[in-house]
């Protein structure tokens, strides 16, 4: 069958005499495409958000604290308090070679950091610079931690982003400046600016991480420890190192191994891993949603072609008689179904993508941080062309219903 | 012999069977103006339909310029209706949502003749029957006469040996239909186009130079009209 301009104008000509009806059979497809397109883009938008909450914290991490044992064990009773302390934390480098990093955590809560006449509530948290392995910083002024801060002992901080926006207010960089947390007073050295909303003992925004051995002195007193957070080297899955955590730990501080609720253990991984199942979920739901939508509408267009082709039966058995084969007829109903179709899918496709610009262009500048609803070039192109094969399956059937049409059906019931 | 029918029979299965052409062995010469006449439900049409390969006969042979229209493919039998005949209709068969140009210029699509080409030459087949000036308009927007011109247009567009009309001035008045007879008449004059009318309007036939009478599914009298004074009423007038 030629395509050429002709065979455009029958098309457009025969949908354009029956225009509400065209609009509204367009309309199930128009709506079922953009459906599909702006839910496949908004649930990756909202995926992407909640990976940046999730941003800069690592992925295969173990983090252990110290629970009451709920079994007695050796003597011991049950609802025996115990600690975790520094020594678990050369015990699990040295007898886990598997492990990348072990870094302990110890937190003094409920802090005021002043600095002019500004003041702000915030945590402190006693960390090794290895820390920034497990929650990594994004430094807006300045440096981490490092070695010789922890070892001299220095009273300096690296303040989080909510801690640096009240104090000091008309912005800079603040590093060498005294600010006062409690009684102490503390050299900034950096500024960390990590949005992430996953973190141990207090979100970063309002956190100011110390020399871990300052807050022991300052604060605590002892060699007890909150957390233990650690990362398995390149290739060691975290979770399967739980058990032997478990062993060690148990052993020095004697409690039943098999005891789970003594020693908290969250592996990141697990939790990530339960997100990703979630979205996996969410994506199906939408494929769902969607296709079932674009189906509907097919289906939509395939019984009004049916109709319409009923009602055109005058029309064809007189393009037929004066010569027209049936092959052009049923090219002409697929074109026309295939036109119809395409027609509203890509105006679906149109809207989707200006609708999921307007959500990229919000979310941009909010919070959460950018988000890319848009969906892919690519994605879009398979779209249409998912289109135009859905476009000749919805017309086969009426085509082949106008095919069957004989000239003498155009002599008939007048 | 243009058209040559042998002992065709055709047999419609409706509800009960109903054998409408008995027999019928009729020949047509090229050039020939030829009216067949039958009172109503004599199988008039039916034999038309077969004449345009429109429809299908059950026995017997049809022999269409030299060829056996038998078992034809749809494609075979399309290029035959699109080149070989012309048709027109008692209800002219214009299709509503097209102007008069482009229904004049429809068989000419189907032939593959490109856009401009087409255009000019409906304009040209218009301005003959003197429809210049309705090219643009829409089939109702016209009268019943013009309408069967356009239909007459669009029947020679293709050059068509044969011409076949079935009633085709069924819906006229007495005036139009004269007039669209002489039109024909003049066609088969001047082209040497092959006609045959159906109808059964003795004042119709009268115009034709060959009158075929349809008995029963059979054919029965065929009359010499040479001087056109087989009606009551003689030449030149059609009463309704
Ligand atoms: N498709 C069909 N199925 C069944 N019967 C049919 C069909 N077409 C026509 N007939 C019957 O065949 C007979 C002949 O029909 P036809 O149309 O050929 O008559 P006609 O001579 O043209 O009549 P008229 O002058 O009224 O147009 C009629 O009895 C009609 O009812
Ligand atoms: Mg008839």
């Amino acid at each position: 069958m030629r395509i050429d301009w002709d065979s455009y104008k029958e098309i457009t000509e025969s949908l354009a005499r029956n225009k509400s009806r065209t609009l509204l059979t367009g309309f199930g497809i128009f709506w079922g495409l953009f459906m599909l397109l702006f839910l496949v883009g908004g649930s990756r938008g909202l995926e992407k958000i909640l990976a940046n909450n999730f941003s800069g914290f690592a992925t295969n991490s173990t983090i252990i604290f110290a629970n009451r044992t709920t079994k007695p064990y050796r003597g011991h009773g049950e609802r025996r308090r115990w600690d975790l302390d520094l020594k678990d934390i050369d015990r699990l480098s040295m007898m886990i070679p598997e492990m990348e990093v072990v870094t302990p955590l110890l937190s003094a809560w409920n802090q005021t950091a002043e600095y002019d006449e500004h003041s702000q509530d915030c945590y402190i948290k006693g960390i090794y610079p290895e820390y920034a392995s497990i929650e990594e910083p994004m430094l807006k002024y300045g440096r981490y931690l490092n070695e010789s801060d922890c070892i001299q002992e220095r009273k300096v901080c690296v303040i989080g982003r909510r801690i640096y926006n009240t104090l000091f207010p008309d912005g800079g960089n603040p590093c060498g400046t005294f600010i006062r947390i409690g009684p102490v007073f503390y050299q900034i050295v950096g500024v960390d600016i990590s949005s992430g909303n996953i973190s141990i003992n207090g979100n970063m925004s309002r956190t100011a991480l110390v020399p871990m051995p300052v807050v022991q002195k300052l604060y605590r007193g002892g060699s007890r420890v909150d957390l233990i957070a650690m990362t398995g080297k390149k290739g060691v899955k975290m979770s399967s190192l739980d058990d032997r955590i478990r062993q060690i730990v148990a052993r020095e501080h004697k409690f039943d191994p098999t005891d789970k609720p003594a020693l908290g253990l969250v592996n990141t991984e697990q939790l990530f891993g339960i997100v990703d199942n979630l979205f996996l979920g969410l994506n199906i739901l939408v494929l769902l949603i969607g296709l079932g939508t674009i189906l509907a509408g097919a289906i939509g267009v395939s019984n009004i072609m049916m109709v319409t082709v009923k009602e055109r039966t005058t029309e064809i058995g007189i393009r037929r008689a004066i010569g027209a084969t049936p092959r052009q007829i049923l090219g002409q109903i697929i074109m026309e179904s295939v036109t119809l179709t395409l027609a509203a899918g890509s105006l679906g496709i149109v809207f989707s993508v200006l609708l999921l610009e307007g959500l990229e262009k919000i979310t941009s500048n909010s919070e959460f941080g950018a988000a890319p609803f848009q969906i892919g070039f690519w994605t879009a192109i398979a779209a249409a062309a998912g289109l135009a094969v859905m476009g000749v399956l919805a017309g086969l059937a009426p085509a082949i219903r106008a095919m069957r049409i004989k000239p003498v059906d155009a002599m008939r019931d007048e | 012999m243009i058209i040559e029918l042998k002992d065709v029979n055709k047999t419609y299965f409706g509800a009960q069977p109903l054998h409408v052409l008995k027999g019928i062995n009729l020949s047509i010469e090229e050039g020939e103006f030829v009216s067949i006449m039958g009172a109503s439900g004599s199988g008039k049409s039916t034999l038309l339909n077969i004449l345009g390969i429109l429809d299908n006969y059950d026995t017997g042979e049809y022999w269409l310029a030299g060829k056996l229209i038998k078992d034809l493919t749809e494609k075979q039998a399309a290029d035959y209706r699109n080149r070989m005949i012309g048709f027109v209709f008692q209800s002219f068969n214009l299709i509503g949502f097209k102007t008069a140009v482009e229904n004049v210029e429809l068989p000419l699509f189907y032939q593959g003749v490109p856009r401009r080409k087409r255009h000019t030459m409906a304009m040209e087949f218009l301005d003959r029957l003197g429809l210049k000036d309705w090219a643009g308009h829409y089939p109702n927007e016209m009268s019943g006469g013009q309408k069967q011109r356009v239909a007459i247009a669009r029947a020679l567009i293709t050059n068509p040996r044969i011409i076949l009309a079935d009633e085709p001035t069924g819906a006229l008045d007495s005036k139009t239909s004269e007039e669209v007879m002489a039109l024909l008449a003049e066609l088969n004059r001047e082209e040497k186009v092959t006609i045959i009318v159906v109808t059964h309007e003795s004042g119709v036939a009268n115009c034709t130079n060959k009158i075929v009478h349809i008995k029963d599914g059979v054919i029965g009298e065929i009359e010499e009209n040479q001087l056109h004074n087989a009606s009551v009423l003689g030449a030149g007038s059609i009463m309704k």
